[in-house]
């Protein structure tokens, strides 16, 4: 049922899967990503993963294992399968060709003209 | 003030958390899966840390320093009811203990936080945070294995049976139920147990898990007395062993 368009607010109201599929022998639950957020309005930032059988135990162990020190205001656990991730022999779709200055910052020659803005303020 | 009563309700409430902290803090190492294996190593350190602030507020009332109370003593002069200090069992049992236990000790410390006795107010307000996550961790375990699957349910439900009467040795009324109320202090262990029974039952019926019924109740008292099990005394035996190497020793 969808609520609002804003994913975060739909999600939160998604009935938490509570059927845990069994496991085989030696096998291992499921991974989650979790996302660590240290003060209200900072970005939660990717911290590493936990196992668990469902997202409601993948909260309870990522508070213990990435909240317990310093500081912790709110944790985002999700699924790693449902991440969707760029292919590593892909990883060439990064490179650029270094002739292009004028697409950064340090291209363009601008302390001249803001030291003169500067001395010109001053004065 | 009635410095009696109050250090009377502090002892039980130190030993509770020292032992159960204790008992819970031999999984660490043996726990079902890592994650859960920090979990709850983590909250058997909180429970520790608590029993702590209460024996500090123990020394500040002139009793001696937290670290001869906590180890110094012989296990009859423990307070604790007998529940915390039985053996861990399996991780069914443990978890079932977890839930019953830190429920009452969340309402306890609930019903602390207003008390007029400001130092355990202020303790009581500072480890409501902890206390919250720790009945989270229990309430979601409960919930989860109680109705999985057949072993999962019929190990629970033992542990329920097992544990039950245990679990109402929490509530012993001490020899100053009167004083306190009346000092407003402490309301009493019968409110208490009348706010956890009301509190627990809605997620063990989420479970699927039964309360014994109520004519088979038979609370195992005598804890709070200094009437223990056998299980005490080589718990206190071990986790005393290193203080008592040299009791004056700087940690």
């Amino acid at each position: 049922m969808i609520k609002s368009l804003d994913p975060r607010v739909t999600r939160a109201e998604i009935e938490l899967d509570n059927a845990i599929e069994p496991l085989k022998e030696m096998d291992q639950w499921e991974t989650f990503e979790v996302f660590h957020q240290k003060r209200r309005g900072d970005q939660h930032m990717h911290v590493g993963i936990v196992h668990a059988p469902n997202a409601e135990m993948a909260i309870l162990f990522a508070k213990e294992q990435y909240g317990r020190r310093g500081l912790s205001v709110n944790i985002w656990v999700v699924k790693t399968r449902d991440v969707f991730t760029t292919d590593y022999d892909d990883s060439d779709i990064f490179e650029t060709v270094p002739e292009k200055q004028y697409r950064e910052a340090g291209g363009y020659k601008v302390m001249d003209k803001i030291n003169k803005y500067k001395k010109s303020v001053k004065a | 003030m009635n410095n009696t009563a109050v250090k009377e309700l502090l002892y039980k409430m130190a030993d509770d958390l020292l032992i159960i902290g204790h008992r819970n803090s031999e999984w660490t190492g043996l726990g079902p899966i890592l994650e859960e294996d920090i979990s709850f190593s983590s909250m058997a350190q909180d429970k520790i840390g608590q029993s702590q602030a209460l024996f500090q507020l123990l020394h500040e009332l002139g009793e001696q320093e937290p670290d001869t109370v906590a180890f110094a003593r012989g296990a009859g002069q423990f307070h604790n009811c007998q529940f915390v200090e039985l053996p861990n069992g399996e991780y069914d049992f443990s978890l079932i203990r977890h839930f019953l236990f830190d429920h009452a000790d969340q309402l306890r410390f609930e019903m602390l936080a207003n008390s007029s006795y400001e130092p355990l107010a202020k303790v009581a307000r500072k480890v409501k945070g902890e206390i919250k996550y720790h009945v989270f961790h229990a309430n979601t375990w409960v919930v989860k294995l109680g109705p999985a699957n057949e072993e999962s349910h019929t190990r629970m439900q033992k542990a329920l049976n097992e544990a039950w009467n245990y679990a109402l040795g929490i509530f012993e009324n001490g020899p100053y139920e009167e004083e306190l109320k009346q000092a407003g202090i402490f309301d009493g262990e019968q409110v208490l147990f009348d706010k956890w029974l009301a509190n627990i039952t809605p997620h063990l019926l989420k479970a699927g898990l039964m309360i014994p019924l109520q004519d088979t109740w038979q609370a195992v008292n005598g804890g709070r007395y200094g009437k223990h099990t056998t299980h005490l005394e080589p718990l206190v035996e071990e986790m005393s062993e290193v203080f008592k190497i040299d009791p004056s020793a700087e940690w």
